[in-house]
């Protein structure tokens, strides 16, 4: 159970009114902090629970839903070999989130990534630009508010209806 | 008096040393790099989109399109995510041919590897060499799944069809004839004089750096990081296996050449172990609600048709959660993340690509070294743009 979970333990004592929700789901534990403290939570996870690579960021789109996003982050640890999820919500109408660039240079790139792609900026990162879509591009195609088939088409309906 | 200034020069996005339709724009003091600022997204497809809009059985062909030149990789990857959320255990028979395919998929990727480092560097030889042995793992990919290089060879749940009955034999002429091809490569290139000046000392990153900036795979373990997943977090049965994992010293474009050739032999010694565990049983789990029902079924009875018929049209629901699997592809650690909201589609499917992340380096790796070096570093880092993009 993820309340066996040492990183999970420690997060919950040090960030009390901060870790919204823990939980396992096959085998993969996943910690749902506020935003607010995303970088105090990941910098106590590399420096002092041993996740020092930071696998992948990317973000999740609910739209519909209240916090629309969901920033997900995957830490490995290279010495123990687990692997930690910390996710945070980000609503649509504040669509910020701290940058983890001081903490990892690999959030550079990734983070570029979900500012193009799903339109969510982080401060304090140097370089926020986009990365894939070209600079003039409007929108961010991985909403799901963005139809598949660009903005000026017949939106898609499957390929059986 | 002289002075001098900087100049910007623009490299790809057709340039053949690029590996694809990579754009640096290379700023330059004389000949040495200043800094790097690379333009990528020429190939970007929305892959990620668009598998958000087909059923699971649907996006495998996508991802034989991510690193195109390593696709039952890509494929594993996917389909251990979605097994992973639907709790499905495949059958031995099936875990095995995996294994194999998967080992030549690495054997295929490096050869293209070495082929095109080595041409990049000016040893023609060890590219032609190379495509040579590569076309052997071509023909049993065609042998096996039908398709040259876009496979689509395994399903959810196990394997699309049964091998071929020449299989085995074929896996062993492999076995049997690859580590002498390794031999020729390594006697044209480790103590070649050019190659190693080229390489030794080049494209430096240290194992601190390399973690910060997230490298994975062999450019990793280059770097004296001990770290490959098929070990650490074994899928398919890898725990079953016995393998070296090769860690470099010295962290530069040399090691990493011998880490890559290594993880050739030991390629070809797993494969060897698997060849004897692959026993005649079931390919497809026992899941009908997921698998496609067997081909007579399909076309001798009505229910066989419906059934074939059901999972092609609507899919199969997937319980709502969200699952990361990561495999140790042949450039890296390549991730699928996938969050399921209980439909017969994805809500939404990430794919972390380690060429994407092991690129970011780039400048980290050049700056301060010469012009035609970078040639070299585009080279070690192994990257191949259809995954970057996406």
């Amino acid at each position: 159970m993820a309340e066996n979970n040492r990183a999970v333990v420690k997060l919950q004592e040090r960030f009390a009114d901060s870790v919204l929700e823990s939980k396992e789901f096959r085998g993969e534990t996943t910690v749902v902090v506020k935003k607010e403290k995303i970088l105090e939570v990941l910098k106590c996870l590399k420096q002092d629970l041993g996740y020092n690579f930071l696998t992948d960021v990317t973000a999740v789109d609910y739209l519909g839903q209240e916090p629309r996003f969901m920033v997900v982050y995957h830490l490995y640890s290279i010495p123990n070999k687990e692997r930690i999820r910390i996710k945070a919500p980000v609503t649509e109408s504040d669509c910020t989130i701290d940058s983890a660039c001081a903490l990892w240079k690999t959030a550079d790139w990734l983070e570029r990534e979900v500012y193009d792609l799903m339109g969510i900026r982080f401060n304090n990162h140097p370089n926020m630009v986009r990365i894939l879509m070209t600079d003039d591009w409007v929108g961010h195609p991985l909403r799901k508010d963005y139809p598949l088939q660009g903005p000026d088409r017949e939106p898609y309906k499957g390929r059986l209806s | 008096m002289a002075s001098t200034e900087i100049m910007t020069l623009n490299m790809g996005p057709q340039h053949p040393s690029t590996h694809g339709v990579l754009r640096l724009i290379v700023e330059l003091d004389g000949e040495v790099i200043q800094k790097i600022t690379p333009h990528i997204g020429y190939l970007h497809r929305g892959v990620e989109k668009l598998s958000e809009h087909r059923t699971y059985h649907q996006t495998i062909p996508l991802t034989d399109r991510l690193d195109y030149l390593a696709p039952m990789s890509n494929n594993l990857g996917y389909i251990l995510a979605v097994e992973k959320l639907l709790e499905i255990e495949v059958p031995e028979r099936a875990q095995v041919a995996r294994v194999i395919m998967n080992e030549m998929t690495r054997l295929k990727s490096h050869l293209v590897w070495i082929a095109c480092h080595a041409l990049d560097i000016g040893a023609m030889t060890v590219f032609i060499y190379a495509f040579r042995e590569r076309e052997k793992v071509m023909e049993l990919y065609e042998n096996v799944s039908g398709a040259r290089m876009t496979s689509n060879f395994f399903r959810v749940g196990g394997l699309s069809r049964e091998l071929p009955e020449d299989f085995e034999a074929k896996c062993q002429e492999i076995v049997d004839t690859f580590p002498g091809h390794f031999d020729t490569y390594e006697g044209l290139l480790t103590k070649n004089t050019i190659w190693v000046q080229r390489t030794v000392g080049n494209g430096v990153i240290s194992a601190e750096d390399a973690i910060d900036y997230g490298i994975t795979g062999p450019a990793l373990r280059g770097s004296g990081v001990d770290i490959d997943l098929r070990r650490d977090q074994p899928y398919c049965g890898y725990e079953n296996y016995d393998f070296k994992v090769p860690v470099g010293e010295n962290c530069d474009t040399f090691d990493r050449y011998q880490v890559r050739l290594i993880e050739m032999r030991e390629s070809v010694k797993i494969i060897t172990q698997a060849l004897k565990k692959l026993k005649p049983g079931p390919i497809l789990a026992d899941a009908p609600q997921v698998c496609y029902p067997p081909k007579e079924s399909v076309y001798n009875s009505i229910e066989g048709l419906i059934h074939h018929f059901k999972i092609a049209s609507e899919g199969f629901p997937v319980p709502e959660g969200e699952v990361y699997q990561g495999v140790e592809a042949p450039k890296g650690e390549l991730g699928f993340y996938i969050v399921s909201d209980g439909g017969t589609k994805p809500r939404r499917m990430r794919i972390r690509p380690p060429s994407f992340v092991n690129l970011s380096a780039i400048e980290k790796m050049a700056k301060g070294s010469m012009l035609p070096d970078l040639v070299a570093i585009i080279g070690t880092l192994d990257i191949v743009l259809g995954e970057i993009d996406r």
